[in-house]
């Protein structure tokens, strides 16, 4: 079934901070040490993104359920809250 | 802030506010530290809140006008393969009369605001848009404060509470739980479809303010340990789906797929028609249930709700515990203060207390539960087919005689799961949950 997930953010509200929350801690080591990259299928929000050569992080659809975080198997995820305000404004909850 | 406090909470939600309000109430210095733009805007769940936990924080909830969106009369459990679906419905006058919002639905947005709204009438001190980031600690290692993302960030308290939810980077930071591990948590998307009421009144059934929970279990997790669910709003449905993490990460399943499949699933698609879909959210639920329980409190610190892993799975509750377990520790820390004694043993009061009230007591019943669903993955792939099968063939007329189908069906089932298998599923489930 394809289904965007962009169609769904975009029915959410952000208020999107100027840095990324989150980063790779070694970019290489997704490339060298990861063959799963589960990453770029478990986030709801597909933040995580093949490029050629690297995986780009797309924070500003970031949903804050920190699942890159424990389910990299290289904990090479840098994951810390936006800061006070910042992300996901929620509407209905 | 060289303000200083009594208590200080991470995180309003039910666990942080429930604190809150007890604390308020008896006028102990209390300040909430959120990090949403204001209560509620981070937070989310399926969508049930409990009439009895959130009345014993505030027993007139709905003179104070508590945004309650439906109360619920009717519980559905459906268990889908899928092409097709069983259902159990069960609907109670009780629970339109003496037991009215026993289980009733909200949006956290809407509710946690006015939750905090109340504690703050009572006195307590609510600020926004505040990251707790690490927890400030004197030389003997008693917590003494919080640091936050503020510039003056740094905020002494005789006593810190954490109810900063079940994804909390403070907790592994400070190593007062350790890093969640994928197959303690689920994963699960929601979204929000917006409905007019009369056709949400007419398609379930109910009168105005009265409304429907469906849990679905089956194949709609593709074999996944998880579970979905249709909740009834005043003029939306919350509707969502989710699996363990450890599985998603496994079988790279992206979860708003499955999301899509379980809406056009035909048991569930006529009920969502012509939905307008509002919101989507990802959020995690603590299903490791009592062995993944944390060490509750400490010098100059307990945690509640979410952040400590109070979950039950199986009855689906999570708020009524966050709110409960948020009380016990307000009324522990009333007593700390009476003794000034905001130690590790000063603060032992909290694990008794839950230890004696239903949190603890359920969660050690049921502590077997969320390994035996782990190990018999039967229940989410092939059980649910076996079943909708028989049942297609034992309604299907068409001159064959009973007998012959029965046969028929016994076989169908025996070459997907052996009958010695069976049976202990059968065994192991009464065992996780008597």
């Amino acid at each position: 079934m394809s289904v965007k997930v962009e169609d769904k953010l975009f029915l959410d509200r952000f208020n999107v901070d100027e840095e990324s929350h989150l980063h790779l801690l070694e970019p290489d080591v997704c490339f060298k040490r990861c063959d799963d990259q589960p990453c770029l299928y478990i986030c709801p929000a597909n933040v995580y993104k093949l490029d050629k050569d690297r995986i780009s992080i797309n924070y500003e659809g970031c949903l804050e359920c920190g699942s890159c975080r424990v389910g990299c198997p290289n904990f090479n995820i840098e994951w810390r809250f936006p800061r006070g305000g910042y992300g996901i404004r929620h509407k209905f909850g | 802030m060289d303000e200083t406090f009594d208590v200080a909470i991470v995180g309003a939600g039910p666990a942080g506010i429930s604190a809150a309000c007890v604390l308020a109430d008896r006028g102990v210095k209390t300040i909430v530290l959120e990090r949403g733009e204001y209560p509620g805007s981070k937070n989310m769940f399926g969508g049930v809140l409990y009439g009895h936990a959130l009345e014993q924080i505030i027993p007139d909830y709905v003179q104070r006008n508590c945004p309650i969106e439906r109360n619920i009369v009717e519980s559905r459990l459906s268990y889908l393969s899928q092409d097709a679906g069983l259902s159990f419905t069960y609907r109670d006058r009780a629970f339109f009369e003496q037991r009215r919002n026993n289980a009733f639905t909200v949006g956290r947005a809407r509710f946690d605001r006015w939750f905090a709204d109340q504690a703050a009438s009572k006195g307590a001190l609510i600020v926004c848009a505040t990251v707790v980031t690490d927890l400030l600690k004197n030389e003997g290692g008693k917590v003494i404060g919080v640091r936050t993302d503020r510039a003056d960030g740094d905020l002494i308290a005789k006593v810190v509470l954490l109810a900063d939810g079940v994804n909390s980077p403070l907790a592994l930071k400070t190593g007062f739980r350790p890093e969640t591990k994928p197959e303690n948590v689920a994963l699960a998307v929601k979204e929000v479809l917006a409905i007019p009421e009369e056709i949400i009144n007419e398609r379930f059934g109910v009168s105005p303010g009265d409304g429907v929970t469906n849990e679905i279990l089956g194949d709609v997790t593709l074999g996944m340990n998880g579970v979905a669910f249709l909740y009834t709003n005043r003029n939306s449905l919350s509707i969502g789906i989710g699996a363990n993490l450890a599985d998603f990460a496994r079988r790279k399943i992206r979860p708003y797929e499955m999301l899509e499949s379980l809406k056009a699933h035909p048991m569930i698609a006529p009920l969502i028609k012509d939905g307008k879909p509002k919101e989507y959210m990802a959020h995690w639920l603590p299903e490791g249930g009592y062995n993944t329980v944390p060490q509750l409190c400490g010098n100059g610190y307990l945690i509640a709700g979410d952040s400590a892993m109070l979950f039950n799975a199986l009855h689906r509750e999570g708020s009524n515990l966050a709110m409960a377990s948020g009380k016990l520790a307000g009324e522990t820390i009333i007593e700390a203060l009476g003794k000034n004694d905001f130690s590790s043993q000063g603060l032992q009061g909290y694990v008794r207390r839950l230890n004696e009230s239903y949190v603890l007591r359920d969660l050690k019943k049921y502590r077997r539960f969320p390994s035996f669903l782990e190990t018999h993955k039967e229940l989410f792939a092939g059980l649910p087919l076996a079943v909708n099968m028989a049942a297609r063939e034992m309604l299907t007329v068409d001159g064959v005689p009973k007998r012959m189908r029965q046969r028929a069906i016994w076989k169908a089932i025996r070459s997907k799961i052996p009958p010695l298998r069976l049976l202990q599923l059968a065994w192991d489930a009464w065992r996780s949950v008597r």
